[in-house]
């Protein structure tokens, strides 16, 4: 097989051996929240996680959403769920994006929420656990901001912790 | 009519993978889609129609990609169309080339997949950071790892799997890629120096990840009547299906893959294949990371759950074994350009099954061989079944 494709190493462009061209994107958004993620926001800055029930499809799911996408129907009705949950899944992350190390790992982990159906869960990070220490199944609970902090935003949560 | 066995693929070809390509993402297309061309002994006017795909414009910071690229693609004056199914676009390609095709409406088809991931600075996992859900998940400033680290850890308890176990599919994958001429990252490496490789996101270590790559490949497709007289050596498209599921990833089993296993039913039950381990004889399945070509492997109900480790420890899955996967060397070994790298195991399984593989060639006369790709958010599984 006659393979092309010329292959070039890092040094080659620090060296100026080839010729780039480069352009940075200029792009800021600001999005609309929703009506379900906006009414999950709002209640992340009261202090409560809100999950929405199917009464169709006898499912609780957070994050919460105005329709359900199984059924799709709208016959949902708004739940206050707990702070608290088990861990799904983990991981310890030691580098960052761009591949650098990171100076202390994040611990991001999939939770599912107390009072959702089971298997449902959401996108955090644990803290105030050692990353050896940290278990499939362990119970957490959520470490919000002060209030006065809160702002409607996923981060009202700081982390979560063993419970 | 079923579809199946109407359309065959009658040529292949690609350009190598490589961490950063001099040529620019339209040069790696015509590279690839000329060695294409040439292998079917066909011109450009005996293609009907172009197929192209390609994956985030975000990589190559041009909008609208599928335009950019069509010169390269030689797709002027012709139906042309991208189609773009994240990770999944390089088995989902020939799919949609397939059905072109099958509809009646062409005779012939170009399929073009290409990525060139490293114009993107500092590294092009920045280019995957909007997969993230913008209002939920984006603002915890999750990085590309977290998502496969999560899933593999999950599968990994689930299971009772070793980090041991899946090294054996970095060490089949990376020493079967010696033999590929167009690897990146063919190595002889032994599964100490996997499980001693960095850890990046526990469970994932550094031996156990793809690279990035830069590359294209393509495949020329052709109804019953052309295909034979294009060549002796037609390789028929048996079965073809694609699934998707939920975007709320962490409302889903991780464990899993079910998706992947609506996809491989779809293309079974096309292919009228009954007992897929007894009759799928070679198999591609997508290995962007270890633990990943076990979950699809068990998705397309070639293992049974949790087992899909022992077969690569047994050998079963060596290129010498009942049943190899990935002969190629996979994307842990061959390399990850996002759409390519799909389409280069669909090209694999061409060269396999007409016996053209060179130092690869797995062994006996296999009929049957299966690509699979798997993408979007981790929820599109796409499968293949090809014969000769």
């Amino acid at each position: 097989m006659n393979l092309k494709g010329t292959p070039l190493k890092g040094k080659d462009f620090e060296n100026g051996h080839v010729l780039t061209t480069k352009s940075r994107s200029n792009a800021f958004y600001a999005w609309d929240t929703g009506q379900g993620i906006g009414k999950y926001l709002q209640g992340l800055k009261e202090g409560k996680i809100l999950g929405t029930y199917c009464k169709k499809c006898d499912r609780t799911v957070v994050p919460p959403r105005v329709f359900c996408e199984l059924c799709m129907g709208s016959n949902i009705e708004w739940r206050v769920l707990k702070d608290t949950g088990r861990i799904n899944t983990f991981s310890i992350c030691y580098v960052n994006w761009d591949a650098s190390r990171v100076e202390h790992p994040h611990l991001p982990a999939v939770i599912e929420i107390d009072g959702a159906t089971k298997g449902h869960g959401i996108m955090h990070v644990l803290d105030e656990v050692a990353p050896k220490d940290i278990k499939i199944g362990m119970k957490v609970k959520a470490v919000w901001k002060r209030k006065e902090e809160r702002k409607g935003d996923i981060t009202d949560i700081q982390y979560w912790k063993p419970l | 009519m079923s579809g199946k066995d109407e359309v065959a693929i009658v040529g292949a070809g690609m350009t190598k993978f490589m961490r950063r390509a001099k040529e620019t993402p339209k040069e790696l297309c015509f590279e690839a889609v000329r060695a294409a061309l040439d292998s079917a002994e066909m011109t450009l006017d005996d293609i009907d129609c172009v197929i192209h795909g390609t994956a985030p414009d975000a990589f190559d910071g041009i909008h609208m990609k599928g335009e950019y690229l069509s010169d390269g693609s030689g797709a002027f004056k012709k139906p042309y169309m991208r189609g773009y199914v994240g990770g999944g676009t390089g088995v989902f390609s020939p799919i949609q080339g397939w059905y072109h095709i099958a509809s009646g409406q062409f005779e012939t088809a170009l399929v073009v997949c290409e990525e060139k991931m490293s114009s993107f600075q500092p590294h092009p996992q920045g280019a995957f950071l909007t997969i993230f859900d913008n209002m939920t998940e984006r603002p915890l400033k999750p990085n590309l790892l977290w998502i496969f680290a999560l899933e593999m850890n999950r599968y990994m308890q689930t299971y009772g799997i070793t980090i041991e176990d899946i090294a054996h599919v970095s060490v089949k994958n990376k020493n079967n890629a010696i033999k590929h001429p167009a690897a990146q990252l063919g190595k002889e490496i032994t599964l100490e120096e996997v499980v001693n490789s960095e850890v990046l996101a526990w469970p994932v270590h550094r031996e156990m990840v793809s690279p990035t790559s830069d590359g294209a490949c393509a495949v020329i497709l052709a109804n019953k009547k052309r295909a034979k007289k294009i060549t002796p050596k037609p390789i028929w498209i048996s079965g073809v299906g694609w699934n998707l599921d939920t975007s709320y990833w962490t409302n889903r089993d991780l464990a899993y893959p079910q998706y992947v296993e609506n996809a491989a039913r779809l293309a079974y039950k096309m292919a009228g294949i009954k007992e897929p381990k007894k009759q799928i004889n070679i198999v591609e399945p997508y290995d962007p990371f270890a633990y990943k070509e076990c979950h699809h492997l068990e998705g397309l109900l070639l293992a049974d759950k949790g087992k899909a480790p022992q077969l690569a420890i047994d050998g079963v899955t060596q290129r010498t074994g009942n049943m190899p996967s990935c002969p190629s060397g996979g994307l842990l070994g061959v390399g990850n350009p996002i759409a390519a790298a799909g389409l280069m195991k669909v090209c694999e399984l061409f060269w396999q099954l007409r016996g053209e593989a060179e130092a690869r060639q797995v062994p006996g006369k296999p009929k049957y061989g299966l690509a699979q790709a798997w993408g979007d958010l981790m929820q599109v599984g796409t499968v293949i079944i090809v014969r000769n």
